[in-house]
C-alpha cells in the first residue's frame, strides 16, 4: 500500500488497481491545475478504479468541476471507473447547480467507493 | 431596487488566483451577518469566485497583476423589499457586449464554461455593463430568504436589454 503526498493532494493505493486521490484543501482556480496533474499522472495502465475522496474539501468552484469532468471523460476512454466520495453539502450544491450530480458516480464513504 | 453609488465595503485586489480564498471569506462572512444561512453564504461566495475567475481567465488572459474591485452593500429591508446583499465587481479588462455574457447549455457536458451559468443560478439579479472608459462591471443581488419561501427557487425568467446591459432576474416562487 504505497502512499504519495503532494502539497495538498494525498494519493493512496488501498488495493491493487485502485487509486484514491484525496485533496486536503479547497479547490479553486489556484489549485485545480495541481489536481488535474495528479489525476492525469495516476490514471494509467493497471488502474481500474480511481476514487476522488473529497472529505477535506469544503469548497469547490467550477474549475474543480471542470477538472473532474475531464477526469471522468479520460476514465471512460481508458475503461477506468471514477467514483467520488465523502462530498459535503456545500460541495454537493455546486454539482447540483451545474446539474452534474447525475453525471458522476457519487457515494457516501471511501469504503462504499472501494466496493462500488 | 437601487444600489447606492458607493458600496459600504470596498476591496481592491490584484487578479491573482491566490487571493480568491480571501475574497470568498469576506463575502461569505458578510452574507452570514446579513442573515443568509451557511449554504446560501457558500453559494454567494461561489458566485463571486466564479466572477473573479472569469475576469482573471478571460478578461485579463491570466495576467495576475491587474486590478479588480469588489463592492459589497447590504440591501436593507423596506416596505417593497425583503433586503439582501448587493455585490459589484469592476475590472479594467477588455470590454465585451453585455448580452454576450451568457451561460452555456448544460446538456453538453464538458469541462469549462460553467461560471456564468453558476452566477445566474445562484444570484437573484445579475447584470453586466460596460464601465465608462474601460472595463466591465458586474452587479449581483441576492435577496434574503423569506419565512414563507421554499428551499429551492423555481420559475425563473431572464431578460436581456442590449442598451441597458445584460440583466437576468429570477422570479421567486411562493408557497
Amino acid at each position: 500500500m504505497a502512499n504519495q503526498q503532494s502539497s495538498f493532494i494525498n494519493t493512496e493505493r488501498p488495493e491493487q488497481g485502485v487509486i484514491v486521490i484525496a485533496p486536503s484543501a479547497d479547490i479553486d482556480m489556484s489549485r485545480s491545475p495541481e489536481l488535474r496533474t495528479a489525476i492525469r499522472q495516476e490514471m494509467g495502465a493497471g488502474v481500474h478504479k480511481l476514487i476522488v475522496d473529497l472529505e477535506e474539501v469544503h469548497y469547490m468552484d467550477s474549475s474543480g468541476l471542470a477538472t473532474l469532468v475531464e477526469a471522468m471523460r479520460n476514465a471512460s476512454n481508458t475503461s477506468t471507473k471514477l467514483v467520488i466520495c465523502n462530498m459535503n453539502q456545500k460541495v454537493s450544491a455546486i454539482f447540483e447547480i451545474a446539474r452534474l450530480d447525475s453525471f458522476f458516480s457519487i457515494v457516501q464513504s471511501r469504503e462504499d467507493a472501494i466496493s462500488a | 431596487m437601487c444600489m447606492q453609488d458607493k458600496p459600504e465595503i470596498e476591496l481592491k485586489l490584484v487578479s491573482d488566483p491566490m487571493y480568491l480564498c480571501g475574497a470568498r471569506e469576506l463575502v461569505g462572512c458578510i452574507a452570514q451577518r446579513i442573515g443568509f444561512d451557511d449554504i446560501d453564504c457558500s453559494k454567494i461566495a461561489l458566485a463571486v469566485d466564479e466572477a473573479l475567475s472569469n475576469i482573471i481567465r478571460h478578461g485579463y488572459n491570466k495576467a495576475f497583476d491587474r486590478p479588480i474591485w469588489i463592492g459589497i452593500s447590504p440591501l436593507r429591508p423596506t416596505k417593497d423589499s425583503i433586503g439582501g446583499i448587493v455585490i459589484t465587481i469592476d475590472d479594467e479588462a477588455k470590454q465585451v457586449e453585455p448580452c454576450s455574457m451568457k451561460g452555456r447549455a448544460l446538456e453538453d457536458v464538458r469541462p469549462g464554461g460553467l461560471g456564468v451559468h453558476i452566477i445566474q443560478e445562484v444570484m437573484d439579479e445579475v447584470s453586466y455593463e460596460k464601465r465608462t472608459g474601460c472595463g466591465m462591471r458586474l452587479k449581483m443581488v441576492k435577496l434574503a430568504p423569506r419565512p414563507d419561501e421554499l428551499p429551492r427557487l423555481s420559475d425563473r425568467k431572464s431578460s436581456c436589454n442590449p442598451q441597458n446591459g445584460n440583466k437576468h432576474t429570477k422570479t421567486r416562487s411562493r408557497v
